[in-house]
Order: structure tokens, then sequence, then C-alpha cells
């Protein structure tokens, strides 16, 4: 990775219900000699609120977004999954709509450039180019840990929109912790959906679909989860109490030995201290 | 085959639903099935077939949670997401009582968390949809703990450009 200057969305979970992932991601970043600068005037990308009322609202707040990114001509990190996968629908719909993109172009008062890209934070850390500083920043490796790695929904689908290795067998971050030095252990349920959207709104069906997930990586022997998106992580975490889920990046400090673990951990419902 | 509903949505989801030849992989691998009225394929059918009522009045249009499996899957690349988004717009501009109104106000009580602030105010929304949907009690002591980690902040974290945030949202007809 030759540019190690980003533009950053941060997202509204970010100082809310995400918050110990942003430290994490933050410190990993830091680590690695990676420098983010937010991005200055961004706002809620409409997360999975917009669409389901307006499909022009979500592709208006999306845009937005897209276009102050375009405007710093650097590429954009999005650590939520979820906001990653709105910006990038919109960045799609841009590069292949010509259309959309003039329209929207007016509308936020900017040019299209094709060279900058919307990258989730697996794009940026589980990168080629990282692999060996991410090894040599390994002051404890994990060894023991057995870790099933949950990708979701947003990371993976569309996989035109995404770029993902696999849609139904990605396997960016097992590669990334299995680098840490932890096992980590092949299962079923990798891009389920644990029913995020209606978190809020019916928790019997979320708990039904969580419960399925966990008993999954219960089989596949898993001392917990891992994964990259804020929406499954406090799902998953709050809708069953019998493993933890880790963001992939509280995994890296913890290799690390970097940040304040040990207050990430109070923040979530089943305690990840036990494991290290 | 055609009918306008079909018509409709193939211009407004840029899906393309004609195609679907009822394979049912998309019904098979679909996470909330059990909680829809008509599942996925017949959605599909029922579009292709005009049944317009039926579907702006059916709880399969509120129960997707737009997870993308379907559409990945599906051997005619129909994204069935999308196809439910404009379902969903539809039931609103025709005034449906939406099938499930709690969905509905929590997603509205977020959109105007949005247009308040530029970006999401958990507590307020929160308890904005609780009004709205009159389900006080659920959820009360998750809430409780959040707030006690420190995830749910007190005062809200505004976007610079909130000017621009309304107007986007009145060119959208909000």
């Amino acid at each position: 990775m030759t540019a190690k200057i980003f533009s950053y969305y941060p997202g509204c979970t970010s100082h809310s219900t995400a918050i110990e992932y942003i430290e994490a991601s933050l410190a990993v970043i830091e680590a690695l000699g990676i420098e983010l600068r937010e991005l200055p005037d961004w706002c809620c990308c409409g997360a999975a609120s917009a669409h389901n009322l307006s499909s022009s609202l979500a592709l208006g707040l999306s845009s937005y977004n897209v276009a102050e990114a375009q405007k710093e001509g650097r590429d954009l990190v999005i650590p939520c999954a979820g906001c990653y996968g709105n910006l990038a629908q919109a960045d799609y719909a841009m590069r292949h709509d010509a259309e959309v993109r003039r329209r929207l172009e007016s509308e936020f008062e900017f040019s299209f450039k094709d060279e900058i890209r919307m990258l989730s934070l697996v794009d940026l850390l589980a990168a080629e180019e990282l692999r060996g500083e991410i090894k040599a920043l390994v002051k404890k490796p994990l060894d023991g840990l057995k870790v099933v790695c949950y990708y979701g929904c947003a990371i993976v689908r569309p996989g035109a929109v995404t770029g993902v290795d696999d849609c139904e067998n990605p396997r960016r971050i097992d590669s990334l912790v299995a680098d840490l030095g932890a096992e980590v252990i092949d299962w079923s349920c990798k891009v389920d959906c644990c029913g995020g959207d209606l978190g809020l709104t019916d928790a019997e069906k979320t708990a039904e679909l969580v419960g399925r997930i966990v008993d999954y990586a219960e089989a596949a022997g898993a001392d917990c989860l891992v994964t990259s998106c804020a929406l499954c992580q406090a799902n998953v975490d709050i809708r069953q109490s019998r493993m933890p889920i880790l963001y992939f990046t509280e995994l890296m400090a913890e290799a690390f030995e970097i940040g304040d673990r040990a207050r990430w951990w109070k923040k979530h419902f089943n305690d990840p201290g036990k494991l290290f | 085959m055609s009918s306008p509903l079909l018509e409709k949505i193939i211009t407004e989801s840029g899906q393309p639903v004609n195609l679907c030849y009822q394979c049912r992989k998309c019904s098979a691998g679909c996470p909330m099935v059990d909680e829809f009225d008509f599942p996925p394929n017949m959605v599909m059918r029922m579009i292709q077939l005009g049944l317009e009522g039926e579907l702006l009045r059916s709880r399969a249009i509120w129960m997707c949670v737009s997870c993308e499996t379907c559409g990945t899957r599906c051997p005619n690349q129909i994204r069935i997401a999308p196809v439910m988004d404009v379902l969903r717009a539809e039931c609103l501009k025709q005034g449906i009582e939406p099938a499930d109104p709690t969905t509905v106000a929590l997603h509205t009580s977020f959109i105007e968390s949005i247009r308040q602030f530029g970006r999401v105010h958990e507590a307020t929304m929160l308890l904005k949809y609780k009004f709205k949907s009159k389900k006080f009690t659920d959820d009360l002591d998750v809430g409780l703990k959040l707030f006690l980690k420190g995830k749910i902040p007190i005062m809200p974290k505004k976007s610079r450009n909130l000017s621009k945030i309304k107007e986007i949202f009145t060119k959208a007809g909000f």
C-alpha cells in the first residue's frame, strides 16, 4: 500500500453502540502508520431505515457522502459494514448509470472521478500488502484461541458492489485472524443474516436467527465469533449469552498488545476478557 | 407476460422481475421466510400477475431485511431487496395501512433523527420510536444496559451541513 493517507467516514455508531470498534480500529490503524482524515461534513448514510421508506432518500444521503469524499480526492475508509454497504452502492450506481451520475453531480456540485474507492475496514486491513507488517506487530500470538469469522451481509452482498472474494465463502478476515496466531475454524454461517435490521422491532425473531448462528459456532468448537459489522456485533452480543463476539480489530489490538482493551471488554454484553 | 405493476417495478427497481421462472432458490435461502405471508418466489409471481393490492397489504414486504441472499443466488440476477423497497414506498404512497406498523414507526423515527441532526441520535430516536409504536416496555433492560455501558450518548452529534441534508429530504419528497 503506497498511499498511507485515507479519508475516513466514522458513521453514527462510532460514538455510540460501536465505540469499542472505532477505538480498537483507530489504535490498529495508527500502529500500522496509516493516517485517516475524517470527512468534515459527513452525514448519516440512511442506515437500514432510509431505503425502507424511500430509495431516493437513501441514494441522496449516501451519495452526499460519496461526493464529499470525491471532493477530498482520497480513498474513503468506512469501518461500519452497514455504512460501507450504503456508500458502496451509491458509488456503484454513479459508476454504472450515467444519468444517475449526472443528476447527483449537479445536486452535490462535484465531478465524479473513478479513481476513488470506497473501502471497508476489511478491504483496508486484510490487504495482501499489509500482511508482513501485521505479522511483525504481533507481540502476543493468540495461540489456542478458536475463532469463527462471521462476515454477515453488508461487506459481502451484492458481490458486484463489494468486490468480495467469494459471496458464499469469503476468506479475508479468516486469513487476517490466522496471521494473529488464532486457530480459525471453518463453519457454515459465515454469511448468514443475523436479522439485525429487525433487532429493535422483533427481538424474538432476531434471537432465533442469532441462536442458530451461535449453535453452529458452538458445534464448530469456537470460543468466540469475530466480525467487522457493528449491527451484527450488537445483535449477536445482545440476543444470546453463550459466547463473546469481538470486532476483528479488537483481536488485532489484543495480539499487538495495544489500546485500552480492558475498557473495551466492558462494553460487551458477553465479556471477551476471559478468553485472553 | 405483462402488467402495469410489473412494468412499474422493472422501471423503478431496475430488476428483471419478468425473468423469474419459479426455481424458488430465493425462498430456500431466505432467513425471514417463516415470517412472510408470501415467500419471495411468490412475491415475484404476484408482481408478474399484477396483484398489487395483495402485495401492498402483505407482511412480506416489511419483513424483508435486505440481506441480499436471494439476489446473490438468483439464476436470473434478480435482486429482490430493491424490489421490496419499491413495494414498501408504494404502500406508503398509496396510504395503505402497513402490515407491520412497528417497523414503519422505527424507520420513520430514524430518518426524522437524521433530518434533525444530520446524524442519528439514538436516545431521542428510541424515545420517539417508543411513542410511535407504543411498545414502551420492550427491551427496557437492554436499553438500560447499553446506556450504562456508555453506548447511548445523551448529547447529539450534529452534522455541520444541516441545510444541505434538509434539501436532500425535500428532494426525496419528505
